[in-house]
């Protein structure tokens, strides 16, 4: 049932918003609808904390410890963008950026977003994850394109023809593990479900699981911004509102690992062996390596943070590629506290540029002399996501590279210069824009700053301490995907 | 003795109705512009005229420009006689050799393109360039026709090929289909038809094939067009053979030839039609143009060997 | 008559991959469409015939919903969008064709050659079209590499995703219907936006020339 309400309210609420999102409290409806979708998941969190795993509607979806937090954390994060979004858009309005029509289009296709990316976690059939992924850019399109300048443009047209392509791959690679599937459990709808799927996982034909799995991997892995498939990232998150980029960092690259490691599971399954692992690892180490570089030459706030979700991105993807039980709590916590992280960062961000009308970097300065609450915001949420203890992404990042290092020694060189490279050019250009001088004047509407200081908030939290029941599900978690 | 009555009916009947397939053919082009034409007995009639005519010859002609013609009518009369039109199991079905065809239209060429030049005017030049340019692309291409034809019935000889194609079991080979399209365009632009040349027209900027026959005169002329008329028949039968080898007559058997005989006429007629369509459908394209052409004809050919490969049949 | 609709099923795979080619070497956005319909069609027949040889109803269906979606509607959709645009007559100068072609002849071996294991597996009376079908692919990929205009960009986009159809059916005698349906409806809806899309575009910069586009890359 709960699964039902997570799903509805979104749909509903993007409906809604479609028609009578043109009324002055559109804003405030986007973020109720928000709010049921989230107090929706907190029940369903609970029902499969008191439970356990459970399939709905004849099997169509399906709850287990690994989805279930990331639909809670999908959910709470939505949440907590839209109200960042709430003031966030009016000051855009107002500042003649953006048309009523277009603040419509903005909260329908918001809400629709978040329901792609539910039905993505919480499906049991493969297919319609797909169907549910290739949905979610497809929504997100038409918001990267919000502003209609020429580069927002140019942004979305390359985000819609890398990731179609990119999608296009995982459909195929979908084809091929139906193929695979169906000579095991028959024709028909069940071959696709992953429940059952992960019942006769051993049985699949290794072969063509493994050609599946490189089609799946380069697919969803364009989503998720893996290198070398990533030019559409930084470009999307640049360009596009910034409550946008926050959703896209903080969730949709979540949602797309999370369909890479479901296949992962089935194919290492198949093969017995650790080509799969070895796969993400690379691509991960890959994409953290080569972030952190661009990272270090970039100008503009939102480009240098995107560049910071690939290098987050491929650590995660490079934790579950190692796999075993550390190393995979590890990637999931990493998962929740980017996550929480780099959207309130990106809230922060979000109102520093609007203060000084900019994205560049060097004309943004002193931020913590006109509005403190915007500076402090993002010198910490700078610190957490550099990994400063004692917030949680330390923790995370800690877990991989100790583990890195027993198993696999010859990457932690690779892992250690990257992230020092990206903490050298990330709090560089974070201090001079925190304590610079200025002679700008005050941000004249106040900051929607909650969300920034919860998020901050629960990072540090799980930093120091995770609750016990949280450590469960993640070893629940890990213990599924191995 | 009945093969060797054969073979001669078989080498009569292409010399004869080679001008009849041009006039269909000019004829269809006519209605299609919505003109009445003049006929389809027309290139007969110019046939006659030409040769009727004194020949003036340029005072620096060498005997190779004399020559030419005879070798030209020879070599495709040759062409002609090989290509099993109405039956196949002939006298001279052992020498019918795909790879020897493409040899017999190689020399043409090269006696056409030396004699173009051999007067030394400009035209001369220019249009034996442009016919190696042609020829150069659209050899490999035939090429590659006849080895997916080849492959499937495993052997390099027109007969066998026309015989395992007619004669066995019906089959649907997929890698036959671009063989065909990449022949067409081989066809057009071997035989000097829109896109590639338009015979019709002394263009200097477009003409290939009318620029190197420029010099000629009387009975030479007749010559070298009867041979262009018997280049046309020879690929067009070649098609059929590869393509659409029913009807065709087996050894000996006389009851089956007047089957045969129209069998071969209704498909001279559908294919003259078609050759007739599509050059009023295509516009004249430019010549920088006509390798890329050829080189698609090429290309659909390599395709449809590796189609043949892939299905492993 | 089995075999025989077997063999028809293999020169519609064929047909499918001569599309692809034409559409790889097609300069005018108009003829480019129309290939677009012709493929979409050749490709609910052979699921025509794959559906009556195999007895697998739902693939009827599929059929239909091929014949709808791209032989009807999206070409439909594209016609219409480019009267609007007034584009009808736009001539692309494309990438040297030769070269194009060749590399396209490339992909065509490495797909078959990929393809062929699974080949071997495949127990479905149309598994020798896979090679083919993957090969769509790539000439599809490799149409939107070459091209620098939007709709023909798009054109391969939706090709591609013929090829993957075909791949479903030829591997697997089609997807589950629920699934299926899906990815028509995303096909659907995002046509739809491209369409939005393409007048926002044309509006920002005059043209659907994508070479304006390049202001976006690391320097």
């Amino acid at each position: 049932m709960e699964i039902f309400w997570i799903l509805a309210i979104p749909l509903i609420g993007g409906l809604l918003l479609a028609l009578f999102g043109c009324g002055r409290y559109a804003p405030e409806l986007n973020s109720t609808m928000s709010f049921g979708t989230f107090l929706a998941s907190a029940f369903l969190t609970v029902r499969v904390i008191t439970d356990g795993p459970m399939t709905a509607f004849n099997e169509q979806f399906f709850v287990d410890s690994f989805n279930v937090f990331l639909v809670a954390l999908t959910a709470f994060v939505a949440f907590t963008t839209s109200l960042f979004s709430r003031p966030y858009m009016r000051i855009e309005q107002a500042h003649g950026k953006l048309t009523v029509n277009m603040l419509r289009l903005y909260h329908s296709m918001y809400q629709l977003f978040t329901f792609t990316m539910l039905v993505a976690l919480l499906t049991n059939n493969l297919g319609i994850m797909w169907v549910a992924m290739e949905a979610a850019t497809l929504t997100t399109v038409l918001l990267v394109s919000l502003y209609r300048t020429p580069a927002s443009l140019e942004a979305a047209w390359k985000y819609f023809i890398l990731c179609g392509v990119g999608i296009a791959q995982a459909l195929f690679g979908t084809i091929l593990l139906y193929f695979a599937a169906e000579k095991v459990l028959g024709a028909g709808g069940t071959a696709l479900l992953w429940t059952h799927l992960d019942a006769v996982k051993t049985q699949l034909e290794p072969t063509v699981l493994s050609l599946a799995f490189v089609f799946l991997l380069v697919g969803y892995g364009t989503k998720v911004g893996l290198a070398p498939l990533h030019n559409w990232l930084p470009d999307a998150h640049a360009e596009g509102p910034t409550p946008v980029s926050a959703v896209l960092s903080g969730l949709l690259l979540n949602v797309a690992l999370y369909a890479v490691v479901r296949s992962k599971v089935l194919v290492d399954g198949a093969l017995g062996s650790h080509l799969a692992g070895n796969l993400m690892m690379g691509f991960g180490l890959l994409s953290v390596v080569m972030a952190a570089f661009f990272l270090s030459r970039q100008k503009d706030v939102k480009r240098m943070f995107a560049y910071s979700s690939i290098e987050h991105m491929g650590l995660m993807t490079f934790a579950f590629g190692m796999g075993g039980a550390v190393a995979t709590f590890a990637g999931m916590l990493h998962m929740t506290v980017h996550s929480l992280t780099k959207s309130a960062i990106f809230f922060a961000v979000g109102h520093a540029t609007q203060k000084s009308g900019t994205q560049l970097m060097e004309n943004i300065r002193g931020l913590i002399t006109t509005n403190p609450t915007i500076g402090w915001g993002l010198a910490i949420g700078s610190l957490a996501i550099l990994g400063m203890p004692p917030f949680g992404v330390f923790a995370s990042e800690f877990l991989i590279i100790t583990t890195a290092m027993h198993a696999y020694p010859w990457t932690t060189p690779f892992l250690l210069i990257a992230l020092g490279v990206a903490f050298a050019a990330i709090f560089s250009r974070v201090q001079s824009m925190v304590f610079g001088e200025t002679t700008d004047e005050r941000l004249p509407h106040p900051p929607a700053l909650v969300p920034v200081f919860a998020h901050l908030g629960l990072v540090l939290l799980l930093g120091l301490y995770i609750p016990p029941y949280l450590a469960d599900w993640y070893r629940q978690a890990a213990a599924l995907i191995g | 003795m009945n093969g060797i009555l054969l073979q001669l009916f078989q080498d009569t009947l292409v010399v004869v109705i080679a001008p009849l397939l041009l006039g269909w053919v000019n004829q269809c082009r006519a209605w299609l512009q919505n003109r009445s034409g003049a006929g389809v007995l027309q290139p007969y009639r110019n046939l006659i005229k030409l040769f009727h005519k004194d020949a003036v010859l340029a005072h620096n002609a060498s005997p190779l420009f004399r020559f030419t013609p005879y070798i030209l009518f020879a070599s495709m009369w040759l062409a002609a006689a090989l290509v099993p039109v109405v039956a196949t199991d002939l006298p001279l079905s052992p020498a019918v050799d795909v790879i020897a065809l493409v040899g017999i239209f190689a020399l043409a060429r090269v006696f056409i393109s030396l004699a173009a030049m051999d007067i030394g005017t400009s035209f001369g030049t220019l249009g034996a360039r442009r016919e190696m340019l042609v020829g150069f692309l659209a050899e490999p291409a035939l090429l590659m026709i006849f080895f997916t034809a080849a492959a499937i019935s495993q052997s390099t000889s027109l007969v066998t090929i026309v015989e395992t194609l007619a004669h066995k079991q019906f089959v649907i080979h997929p890698s036959l289909a671009f063989a065909a399209i990449a022949f067409v365009m081989v066809l057009l632009a071997e035989n000097a038809r829109i896109p590639v040349d338009n015979p019709s027209t002394h263009l200097e900027l477009t003409m290939i094939h009318e620029a190197m026959i420029l010099e000629y005169s009387a009975r030479h002329l007749a010559m070298v067009e009867w041979a262009s008329m018997l280049k046309l028949l020879a690929y067009t039968t070649i098609g059929f053979a590869l393509f659409m080898p029913w009807g065709i007559a087996e050894a000996g058997n006389w009851s089956a030839l007047p089957v045969a005989l129209i069998a071969l006429f209704l498909k001279l007629a559908v294919a003259g039609a078609g050759l007739a369509l599509l050059e009023t459908l295509s516009a004249k394209m430019r010549i920088f143009r006509v390798p890329e052409f050829m080189g698609t004809a090429f290309l659909l050919a390599v395709l449809g060997l590796l189609v043949h490969f892939l299905h492993g049949n | 008559m089995e075999n025989f609709a077997g063999q028809l099923i293999n020169l519609f795979a064929a047909l499918l991959l001569l599309i692809a080619f034409g559409m790889l070497s097609q300069r005018r956005i108009l003829s480019l469409i129309n290939l677009f319909a012709l493929q979409g069609l050749v490709l609910s027949v052979s699921t025509l015939f794959v559906a009556y040889t195999s007895h697998q109803h739902h693939l009827y269906y599929s059929a239909g919903l091929t014949l709808l979606l791209k032989v009807i509607i999206l070409p439909w959709i594209l016609h219409r969008l480019i009267r609007k645009l007034n584009i009808k007559w736009d001539v692309e100068t494309l990438f040297n064709i030769p070269t194009t072609m060749l590399v396209g002849i490339g992909l065509v071996v490495f797909a078959f050659n990929l393809a062929a294991p699974i080949s071997l597996m495949a127990g479905t009376i149309t598994k020798s079209s896979l090679g083919i079908a993957m090969a769509c692919v790539l000439l599809s990929f490799l149409m939107m590499i070459t091209r620098s205009k939007a709709i023909p960009q798009v054109i391969g986009f939706l090709a591609m995703e013929n090829g993957l159809f075909f791949a479903a059916t030829s591997a697997t005698y089609g997807m589950p219907m629920v699934v299926e349906l899906g990815i028509a409806l995303d096909v659907l809806i995002g046509m739809f936006i491209l369409g939005i899309f393409f007048f926002q575009i044309r509006e920002t910069f005059d043209s659907l020339d994508l070479k304006h586009m390049e202001k976006l890359k690391e320097d």
